[in-house]
């Protein structure tokens, strides 16, 4: 078979053909890992909200914007027999080692804190990553306490955060994120007589 | 050459990675651990092989003028392809991968295939080619990944063995060089005796 000559005529057709064939095959791929991947991502959100809100039967969610930060911040009311048992804060902090860190804490209608699980995080496998829940305990220090007898900042910083060996950075950036979380709990669910409307 | 010896030579005697020192972005970024590094060298290997049978099957279609731009667009093509299906079907190994599955477009080792081998070869050779040196790379970055988590973490595929943490560096960037050195000289020692 002969090569095809390196014509104006020839390069510009094979590039179009080359492009338009790609573009078609990513179009179909798209659409069909379009539904699955949305599934994915719900069935992560929801299970995060499991996990750090106590026993619940109905679900309602809205955003907040917290004082300091660009992005607002979901809120998950969950109520069980129409009382309020807890809040799932979808949270964020720009301040870890590389991009941002999203993570998902719940507080009691009182203020304590539930639990903390990460959803999405880039930290330095080995290291940061020891916020998620299955690399290692860390996390587990924040259960049960209260932000507002409680600095939720690491040691170094003055509070009383245990930081992660060698991972300091992210320690921090995951206290910060918890105290945006709280900081907006607490203005718009402690002061506001723990109802959501 | 015989298939076979095509389909063999990836693993020693032109690995990419330890002989070729093709695909080091990748090799040094995603092995902190064995399973990085098998997950990542799997899907260059799928990548690798649909672009090597794409190639070969267009190559006298495509003027040598432009023949770069489309062999690229092609690999970009099938390693978004890869991104999504993963994220669709594989959500645990996405989140473990997916900050490294573009960087298989920028790994000159699939592009290099593309060009060196595929281009010029019949397609059967090249899909051979592409299995070889994708193991090839497999292996390479699994072992560098196992190396690592073994001195980084004391684990080993996730199985952990020691309490605490290990030698801490190896599980960070200067690890991944000092590791890689390390076995480059190795495999240059094994391949002096044969």
């Amino acid at each position: 078979m002969a090569k095809k000559e390196s014509s104006f005529v020839n390069m510009v057709m094979t590039l179009m053909v080359v492009t338009a064939v790609a573009s078609f095959t990513l179009a179909s791929v798209y659409n069909i890992t379009k539904g699955p991947i949305e599934m994915a991502r719900e069935a992560a959100r929801q299970l995060a909200i499991t996990m750090v809100v106590p026993d619940f039967d109905e679900l309602m969610t809205r955003r907040y914007m917290p004082a300091v930060g660009r992005d607002s911040l979901e809120f998950n009311y969950a109520y069980k027999n129409g009382e309020l048992v807890g809040v799932a804060v979808a949270t964020y902090t720009d301040m870890g080692f590389s991009g941002r860190i999203r993570a998902m804490v719940g507080f009691y209608p009182d203020g304590r804190i539930v639990d903390v699980v990460h959803l999405e995080h880039q930290e330095t496998p080995g290291l940061g990553d020891k916020i998620e829940k299955g690399k290692s305990d860390w996390s587990d220090q924040f259960r049960g306490l209260d932000p507002s007898e409680t600095v939720i900042k690491v040691t170094k910083d003055g509070g009383q955060v245990d930081a992660i060996t060698a991972a300091t950075i992210t320690a921090r950036a995951y206290c910060d994120g918890i105290r945006r979380a709280y900081d907006t709990f607490s203005n718009h669910v402690l002061n506001d007589g723990g109802s959501a409307e | 050459m015989s298939q076979i010896k095509n389909f063999t030579k990836g693993f020693v005697k032109e690995n990419p990675v330890f002989v070729l020192l093709l695909g080091l972005c990748p090799a040094l970024g995603v092995t902190t651990s064995a399973f990085n590094g098998f997950g990542m060298g799997l899907a260059t290997t799928f990548v690798l092989v649909s672009s090597n049978i794409v190639v070969s099957l267009i190559k006298s279609q495509i003027p040598d003028k432009v023949r770069i731009p489309s062999f690229i667009v092609i690999i970009a093509s099938f390693v978004t392809i890869v991104q999504l299906v993963m994220e669709a079907f594989l959500p645990d190994l996405f989140k473990a991968l997916g900050l490294f599955i573009p960087l298989i477009v920028v790994n000159c080792l699939v592009l290099g295939r593309a060009e060196a081998f595929a281009s010029k070869k019949d397609t059967l050779s090249s899909v051979i080619d592409g299995l070889g040196m994708g193991f090839g790379f497999t292996f390479a970055l699994t072992l560098l990944g196992a190396v690592r988590e073994l001195l980084g973490q004391g684990a080993i595929f996730g199985y952990s063995f020691i309490q605490g943490d290990g030698m801490l560096v190896f599980v960070l960037a200067p690890g991944a060089f000092i590791g890689l050195g390390y076995l480059i000289a190795l495999i240059n020692t094994i391949k002096k005796t044969e």
